[in-house]
Formats: C-alpha cells, structure tokens, sequence
C-alpha cells in the first residue's frame, strides 16, 4: 500500500541517495496486545481481511484452533493458540500473531528493491507491492517469519498496520474491532504506560514474570505485547526470546557490498595498468621470426 | 585470407556453440544478479524488461549457463586434467605475467591457469545451482526453512562475485594474448601462435593428425 511522501526511510538507499524527508516530525506509533485478556475471539481476524479487502481460501482442519494454520499472503493476522500446562493448572496462551514493524526491519534491510519497502516517521514498516519484484529477500530477512508471497502476482504482503487508516486519524482495525480492547493502539510512548499499568497489576496477582515485549535486538517493535510469562515468549506459539536480524542476512547486505565493489575496482584497475604496462603478447615469436 | 594450412582447430564447432550458449546465459545472469546485489544498480533489471520481469528471467538464464557448461564438461574435461609440471607454471607467474610464457614453459592444450578456472567455473557453477534452486521463487523457496534460504543467498552471491572476478580475468586473457579470440568464434587458430603459446598441443596434433571440424 503506497501512501505518497510520508516515508523517511526506504528500502535499497543510502546516505548518498536518501529517501524523501517529508513528515519526519510524526510521533511514532505502537499497537499494544495484551495477551493477557485477549479471549481468541478471532475478530481482528475478519476485521482486518474486511479492511484489506484479502479472503484467504477455505482451508483444512489441522487438529487445533489456528485458522488460517499459518500467516499467509492472505492472512496478515492469525491468532495463535498454545496449552501450557504447569504446576497442575492449565493456561491457554493466545497470541495475535503478524508483523511486529520492527524499528530496525529486517525485511526492508534485505530488500534490494528502491521504496519497495518504507518505514514511515512514525514507524508502520510497509512493502508497496507495485515495486516488489517477488525475490523474497525480505522473507529471508525478517527474524519474525512474516512476509509471505502470493504465488499468483509474487509480490509479498503482511500487515501494514493499517497504514491509511492512521494517516487519516484512525486506529487500525483490529484495534477497532477488538471486544475486549485487548489490541490498543496510539504514540509508542502512551502504549508503554499502558503497559505498565497493566503489568504492575498483572505483578500484584501473582504473575511475577509479567512483562512487555518490546524486545531490544531489532531496535524496539511498533507492535507490542504484555505477557504473563515475559521471562519465556516461547511460550506463546514460538515468540522469538531475542530476535535479531541474522549476521548472514547483516553481512549480506552490509560489509560484503563495499568489498565485492572494492572488488571490481582493483581488478579493473589492476588490468588496465597491466595492459598499458606490458603491452599486448604478440601471435606470432618475433624472435624465432628473425632466425628463420 | 589465412591459409587452410596456416591454421589448426582449436574449439571444434559443438564447444564453441557450447561456449556462446553458456556466454548469453552468464551475460544476462549477471546484469541482473548485479541489479539485485547492488540496489544502486538497481536500473541494470531494467536490461531484462521490467525488474519484475528481470525477477524471473534471472533464474531462466541461469539454466542456460548450466546447460553450455554441462557441455563443456564433459567435452572439455579431459584437457583440464592435471599433469607433472602444472606446478612448473605456477612458479613462473611473474614472468609469464610480463609477457614470456612461451620462455619458461611449454604448454600443452590449456595452461594451468586455464585448467584451474575450468574447475573453479565448474564448482562455482554447481553450487550456484544448488543455492539458486533452493532461493528460487515463487516455485522452491518455500519448501525450505528461512535459515537455509539466508545460507543459500548468502553463498549464491558470493558465488557469483566470484565467478565475475573470473570471467573477467578470463576475458581480458583472451584479449591479452592476440590471436586466441578466433579459436572461439571461427574455431581456428594460427599455426604460430599454436608453436608460440602451446607447443606440446601442436606437437600432440602433428602424431595424431589435425582433423579440421
């Protein structure tokens, strides 16, 4: 989805070519999830494939609530459902599953593409599908196994926070839709306050590890969640405990371009200088030529 | 006009199609690999149509490099395999670098050198393909675990600087040393660079018997 001008940081440039600098000064913005009272209604389900006008195909059955059972180019959003079962109780751990919009994205770092993915001042991390080429880069890059690509038009898509609703003043629609206002939205900061709150009230009821997950190794999340057990995120259908973008996708795209354009340099170079300085080497033996 | 008997062939016809086939793959496959490695070079995937279109040939291309190169292999092989004293040429680089190979050593049908870029071309090659296959959408990369992808794109580029880095010293060989360029377009060389460049070749045609393919 392309909202023109408000992007500050794209995809695929560098501080020699940057992205247009305009509507930098936006607060930045955060969806909070309380796990803690979302009841697995799946609302933010529907409202989003209604928002984004996606239906994902009649899937199968697969033993167990997740459906659709996996993100997919048409599921931005899934609820994940996992049993935990400690010290004789029972707990039902439902986790709205989608894109964290990391403050230091994966995704955009490994897309090759100009603009195809920006990162707006207020920190919605989005792909505009009319550049994505279908490489999938991104897929490899995100820690959070998001984007996912649509085999008919290859292009890739996850959650965009609802990018047009918030520049026109509007909260997401999951956040809209959501009964039991589990799914909060606002500035980053006001959501961490929130969170708090909710966490020292979580503390005093004997959840001692309760916690926000905002986590550190990809510069903070423009998605949050309050978790009872923040000491273990595995717990909540494989929530990554520290993601981080991984030193292969970093070195990929990071030291290993200059070197290979060092690279190319120096051999270009080096032939050029060993051409003027020894000259070509002739057909025929010069030498043997004169003897004969 | 050279004379027929001035000439000997060096590439019969089916290597040197081999050869332009396995050249048109490498020329595209790397205006586009170089669009997608480097995003200032984005404007290169405009070469192959639109990038989303540059998207799929990519891959396409690089199929037909495999198939010149498996062509090659198996013609080629048996001329790049090892002998005595490669090591012989190895220690005389520098002068064969200023130009005096034909001093300090006689070359059979390829040097050395010749004979260790075909089988690096030939490693690269095997292990682009695998990474290629294993990163290529939207037909197999999902089939396999994000980990792995990272690994295969990681290895294919570097593959693929690689392989640049050798193509070109490859080319500017064959620019280097005058007269070598014919053996692969009209397929025949001049009987003195054959004396000059590559005696014991010459030498091994004369008791055989140069037959002109």
């Amino acid at each position: 989805m392309q909202v023109d001008k408000h992007h500050y940081v794209s995809s695929a440039t560098n501080a020699l070519t940057p992205a247009p600098q305009k509507y930098v000064y936006q607060q930045e913005v955060a969806k909070l999830i309380d796990t803690t009272i979302c009841i697995g209604c799946k609302a933010c389900q529907v409202a989003c494939s209604e928002w984004n006008d996606y239906r994902p195909d009649v899937g199968h059955n697969v033993g167990v609530y997740d459906n659709p059972a996996d993100l997919g180019p048409n599921a931005w959003t899934v609820m994940r459902y996992n049993e935990v079962e400690e010290n004789g109780k029972l707990q039902w751990l439902i986790r709205k599953d989608g894109c964290m919009h990391c403050e230091k994205p994966g995704c955009q770092i490994a897309c090759p593409v100009p603009g195809a993915i920006v990162q707006h001042a207020n920190g919605i991390v989005d792909i505009v599908q009319d550049l994505c080429t279908g490489c999938g880069y991104c897929i490899a890059g995100c820690p959070f196994d998001v984007p996912k690509q649509n085999p008919i038009d290859k292009r890739v898509y996850k959650c965009n926070l609802c990018v047009d609703r918030v520049f026109a003043g509007q909260a997401p629609s999951c956040a809209k839709t959501c009964p039991t206002s589990a799914i909060m939205f606002g500035s980053k900061a006001d959501m961490i306050t929130r969170a708090e709150k909710r966490i020292a009230e979580l503390k005093s009821r004997g959840f001692a590890n309760a916690g926000l997950y905002d986590p550190e190794g990809v510069g903070g999340t423009h998605v949050m969640y309050v978790l009872h057990h923040a000491d273990r995120p595995e717990l909540y259908s494989d929530l990554p405990k520290n993601p981080t973008i991984s030193p292969m996708v970093r070195f990929w795209k990071g030291a290993f371009k200059p070197l290979a354009a060092v690279g190319f340099i120096a051999m270009f170079a080096a032939a050029a200088l060993h051409y003027i300085g020894v000259g070509p080497v002739a057909e025929d033996d010069e030498e043997e030529k004169k003897h004969d | 006009m050279t004379n027929q008997k001035d000439v000997v062939v060096r590439h019969p016809y089916p290597v040197r199609v081999a050869h332009w086939v396995t050249v048109l793959g490498f020329f595209f496959v790397t205006v586009s690999g170089l669009g997608f490695f480097f995003p200032s070079l984005h404007g290169l995937l405009g070469f192959l149509g639109t990038p989303q279109l540059a998207q799929f040939l990519h891959p396409v291309f690089g199929l037909v490099m495999v198939a010149g190169l498996i062509v090659l292999l198996f013609r080629n092989a048996p001329h790049c395999l090892p002998e005595k004293d490669d090591s012989k040429w190895f220690k005389h680089i520098p002068d064969i670098l200023k130009g005096n190979e034909h001093h300090v050593v006689e070359v059979g049908h390829y040097n050395p050198g010749q004979k260790m870029l075909f089988w690096k071309i030939m490693g690269l090659t095997a292990i682009m393909l695998v990474s290629g296959l294993i990163a290529w959408r939207p037909y197999f990369a999902h089939l396999f675990p994000v980990p792995l992808l990272r690994l295969a794109l990681l290895v294919h580029s570097m593959c693929g600087i690689l392989m640049m880095f050798m193509i070109f010293v490859h080319i500017y060989m064959g620019f280097w040393y005058k007269g070598t360029l014919r053996g692969m377009t009209q397929g025949t060389v001049s009987r003195s660079w054959a004396k000059k460049h590559h005696p014991r070749w010459l030498r091994a045609l004369a008791t055989k018997g140069n037959k002109n393919t």
